[in-house]
């Protein structure tokens, strides 16, 4: 007995030292994935979408890679049409939405994409049943209807002049999924669309693997495999793009600006991709210091914006002044805000804030005080909310800084303030709806701060309703206007994201990004579209 | 280590030890064997039931919000009716013991549920999984095993000698480091500092097929980590055992009649001496199943284990009972594998009593 013990411990042993050998053998003589080779991409992310299934919030912003929508947005943004054979006719003073189909598309099956595919999508989104996070984005949807094989007519419950930049949406295969239960089909890990792309291989919390769909309608795109690797930590992603495992990646800043400086010797190029991602503090309404108009202003003019650009954003992003960017067209020139610590102390004095003994001010016996919180885990945040609050203490507001999960922010930020981030570039009613309308005042995340000015829900309703863009981009103005005079919150940053990657590949471009980032962002958002730089 | 070169020759013609006790030679005891398996089966039921309700008590006191954790993101911009309308069609509402019954009904059913965290039917999770948890920790533990008890025999043969300072002091050491601290470490030095191992993954991205050189070269930091934090109790137990049963009457005996060392080691001391080691292959199972836990998380490695850490913080019933049965038979097949070597190895122990 004790002989077989040993012997079979021996050969453990052996059988152990022989596969750490032939590991160790093998390790030097193999490359990495990313190879640099003219047909294939291998790009480290961050993050892992949970389905690829658009039913349940897969793509909704567009660049789906395996779908396509009725439109898509070009580098600047504009809307084209992608399956949709034109841009939308609007009728009924904005209500009706016609869309003519493209002909003789077919779905990665083989099976053709007709008008029956777009209403199921549509249909099966606002299903009840369907478990959807997203869903509310067609709130204003009230019907979708096949007029004939090709011809699809949205019926809104109200006018609203952005729907035509929600219908990015990527359209699934009716085929595929009909009397099936959307929430749990094999297509949410196995789907079938008509895009640039086909699913090859997914392997959960690592890495999913595309192909070229070579029938594609828009022709096959030459980057013929593209692999998503899912990197959480910044310094490993950083390290493996460095040794080439991958050719391109997302890092923060500071990573990044460490290829920017031997950006020759490396083939690398830096990308900065403008968002529309903005960091604010939360004025809660309900707290007697935050919901005074006299403490919003102070603070609003007490932050330092461009500090925080430099000093936490490394410089990789812009002072935000409300949820538009500077830089869009939709931004009220003349909102911008100086920094001004001594105008923000006469706004306190006046509204009768005075200073107390240990600094703070205090008004009818009430401490200019409140809390702050930030999601735990977010450093960046946490910068942000630890800046805010050093610069709030400079004019005698007392800021304490606290972080939780989002279940435990959720019960307070009725009275408490919370470092919140958004941002969806495609419309100004996409953020300063769901921010500012008072009829939305903590619906779930929405409103956080529970805003409620009359001016701005009216101007914001006219936004939407009105059909030009000239009256629309006033009604925004106006809102912004009303903001800068009672900021319910206090914008800080627009963070821009960073991209690393291989520089082999020629009009390489980024669209206005997001706060939320999946395949669709970044560099790659078009990535059907490259050619090789020879 | 220091044995002379010449015992190999010498020791050619004494190959066969010396006799058991001739009840031995009968064969295994298999009916007795087969009897305290289908006994440990039976006390099974229960123990498997409790852990699961305490599972889904533990699931439900967590601070996670299982609809937050599906929306991800767009949880954060949906308003309270879709969240409402998720968590009714999720089928989250209820008490955890309503849950539970409904949890256990269908899984006897045959039916364990879907994963509402990784959007699978949880078979299908545990049949994709399976496969690599076993592989990593089968080659970590027999790794940890055999490595843990040719290091604390070696040390055991003379105690005090620099041998033995070196693994007890590292065995000591080792024991009281973290696995997630370990595996890190060695993510920073080979993956980020050498650059020579991969730091994490089945496969490099590049590749589709999973082929076995690749996955040799990406089990060995997972596998290293996980044999070296289990290491040390093997080691130390071994030492202990070892050199306990060297003072004792029979390897006296042995040593009085003028037999080999090397027979008295192997032979006499270890047979009675490694019986400790037996136990603690039993025992040691949970601790395993923890540092596959940290392990399989840092490597990123395709296991249950880290679906177990997400079904954790999503608070996901279905999959995070799976794996709680999975870990308690696990550990309950541990015991009883120690239980059965321990009556091998032991002729005094008697399987009935058991």
């Amino acid at each position: 007995m004790t002989v077989r013990v040993v012997r079979a411990a021996v050969a453990a042993v052996t059988a152990g030292a022989l596969l750490a050998g032939t590991a160790a053998c093998s390790a030097p003589s193999e490359g990495g994935g990313g190879t640099g080779a003219d047909d294939s991409l291998v790009v480290g992310v961050a993050q892992e979408p949970e389905t690829l299934n658009p039913l349940l919030g897969y793509g909704k912003d567009g660049n789906s890679k395996i779908f396509d929508g009725l439109l898509r947005h070009d580098a600047d943004m504009e809307l084209e049409p992608a399956l949709a054979a034109e841009l939308p006719e609007v009728a009924d003073g904005g209500r009706t939405y016609t869309y003519t189909l493209r002909k003789g598309v077919t779905f990665s099956d083989g099976t053709p994409f007709d008008a029956e595919d777009v209403v199921f999508t549509y249909q099966t989104i606002l299903d009840e049943r369907t478990n959807n996070p997203s869903k509310g984005e067609l709130d204003a949807l009230a019907d979708v209807t096949a007029k004939d094989d090709h011809t699809v007519v949205f019926e809104l419950k109200y006018p609203y002049a952005a729907f035509a930049e929600r219908t990015v949406l990527p359209i699934a295969s009716k085929e595929a999924l009909e009397g099936k239960d959307v929430n749990t089909a094999p297509y949410n890990t196995d789907p079938v669309g008509t895009g640039p792309y086909v699913l090859a291989d997914w392997s959960k919390g690592e890495k999913l693997v595309f192909e070229a769909n070579p029938d594609y309608w828009g022709g096959a795109p030459e980057v013929r495999k593209l692999t998503m690797a899912i990197i959480k930590d910044d310094d490993i992603r950083a390290t493996r793009l460095r040794s080439g495992d991958l050719d391109a990646a997302i890092l923060p800043p500071a990573l990044a600006d460490t290829f920017g400086k031997d950006a020759e010797d490396t083939g690398k190029r830096v990308i900065r991709a403008k968002t529309a991602d903005f960091r604010a503090v939360t004025l809660p309404t309900a707290n007697p210091v935050t919901g005074d108009r006299a403490v919003r202003r102070a603070l609003d003019i007490a932050v330092d914006r461009e500090a925080l650009v430099d000093s936490v954003l490394n410089g990789a992003g812009r002072a935000a002044y409300g949820p538009v960017p500077t830089d869009s067209p939709w931004f009220a020139k003349g909102t911008e805000r100086r920094h001004d610590p001594e105008r923000a102390k006469e706004i306190l004095d006046e509204a009768g804030w005075k200073p107390g003994g240990d600094g703070v001010r205090r008004k009818d016996g009430r401490r200019a005080a409140f809390t702050l919180w930030y999601p735990s885990g977010d450093r960046l945040r946490q910068e942000h909310a630890l800046a805010y609050a050093a610069d709030a203490k400079r004019i005698g507001v007392d800021v304490t800084v606290e972080s939780g999960t989002w279940e435990v922010i959720e019960p307070r930020m009725k009275k408490d303030a919370v470092l919140s981030g958004g941002g969806s570039p495609a419309d100004p009613d996409f953020d300063l709806y769901p921010l500012l309308h008072s009829s939305l005042a903590l619906d779930g995340f929405n409103n956080m701060a529970a805003y409620d000015n009359p001016a701005v829900d009216r101007a914001l309703e006219e936004g939407r309703r009105a059909g030009d863009r000239d009256a629309r981009a006033e009604a925004y103005a106006t809102v912004q206007r009303e903001l800068a005079e009672n900021p319910g919150y206090t914008f800080l940053t627009h963070i821009d994201h960073v991209y690393v990657m291989d520089d082999a590949w020629k009009d390489v471009t980024t669209q206005v990004e997001p706060h939320d980032h999946g395949f669709g962002t970044g560099p790659w958002w078009n990535v059907e579209d490259w050619r090789p730089a020879k | 280590m220091t044995v002379p070169a010449t015992t190999k020759t010498a020791e050619a013609g004494t190959r066969t030890p010396p006799r058991p006790a001739p009840a031995r030679s009968r064969g295994l005891p298999w009916a007795g064997m087969a009897r305290l398996a289908g006994r440990r089966a039976l006390a099974a039921v229960p123990v498997l039931a409790a852990v699961t309700l305490g599972a889904f008590a533990l699931a439900a006191a967590s601070p996670f919000d299982p609809v937050r954790q599906y929306a991800g993101s767009a949880g954060l911009r949906a308003s309270q009716d879709t969240l409402d309308q998720l968590r009714e069609n999720l089928a989250l509402d209820g008490p955890f013991t309503e849950q539970w019954w409904r949890w256990l009904t269908s899984a006897l059913g045959g039916d364990l549920g879907w994963s509402v965290s990784l959007r699978q039917p949880v078979d299908q999770v545990i049949g994709e999984r399976m496969g690599w948890s076993v592989l990593l920790c089968a080659i970590a533990f027999v790794l940890a095993v055999a490595i843990g008890t040719l290091l604390g025999v070696a040390a055991a043969r003379r105690r005090g000698g620099w041998l033995d300072r070196c693994v007890t002091g590292a065995a000591y050491v080792l024991q009281a480091a973290p696995p997630f601290w370990l595996g890190l470490l060695a993510v920073w030095f080979f993956a980020l500092h050498l650059g020579v191992l991969p730091a994490g993954g089945l496969t490099d991205f590049g590749e589709e097929e999973v082929t076995a050189g690749s996955l040799a070269r990406h089990l060995v930091l997972p596998v290293g980590v996980l044999a070296v934090s289990q290491l040390p109790w093997f080691a130390l137990y071994a030492r202990q055992g070892v050199a306990d049963a060297l003072h004792e009457d029979p390897v006296r005996g042995a040593r009085a009649r003028g037999l080999r060392e090397r027979t008295v080691l192997f032979g006499h001391a270890l047979r009675s001496g490694l019986l400790p080691v037996l136990t603690l292959i039993g025992t040691r199972v949970p601790e395993l199943i923890t540092g596959a836990l940290l392990v399989e998380t840092v490597f990123s490695w395709p296991g249950v284990a880290s679906a177990t850490v997400r079904a954790a913080t999503d608070s996901d019933f279905p999959l995070l009972a799976a794996v709680t049965v999975l870990a308690t038979l696990a550990v309950l097949a541990g015991n009883l594998l120690a239980d059965l070597l321990y009556a091998l190895a032991d002729p005094r122990v008697d399987l009935e009593e058991m």
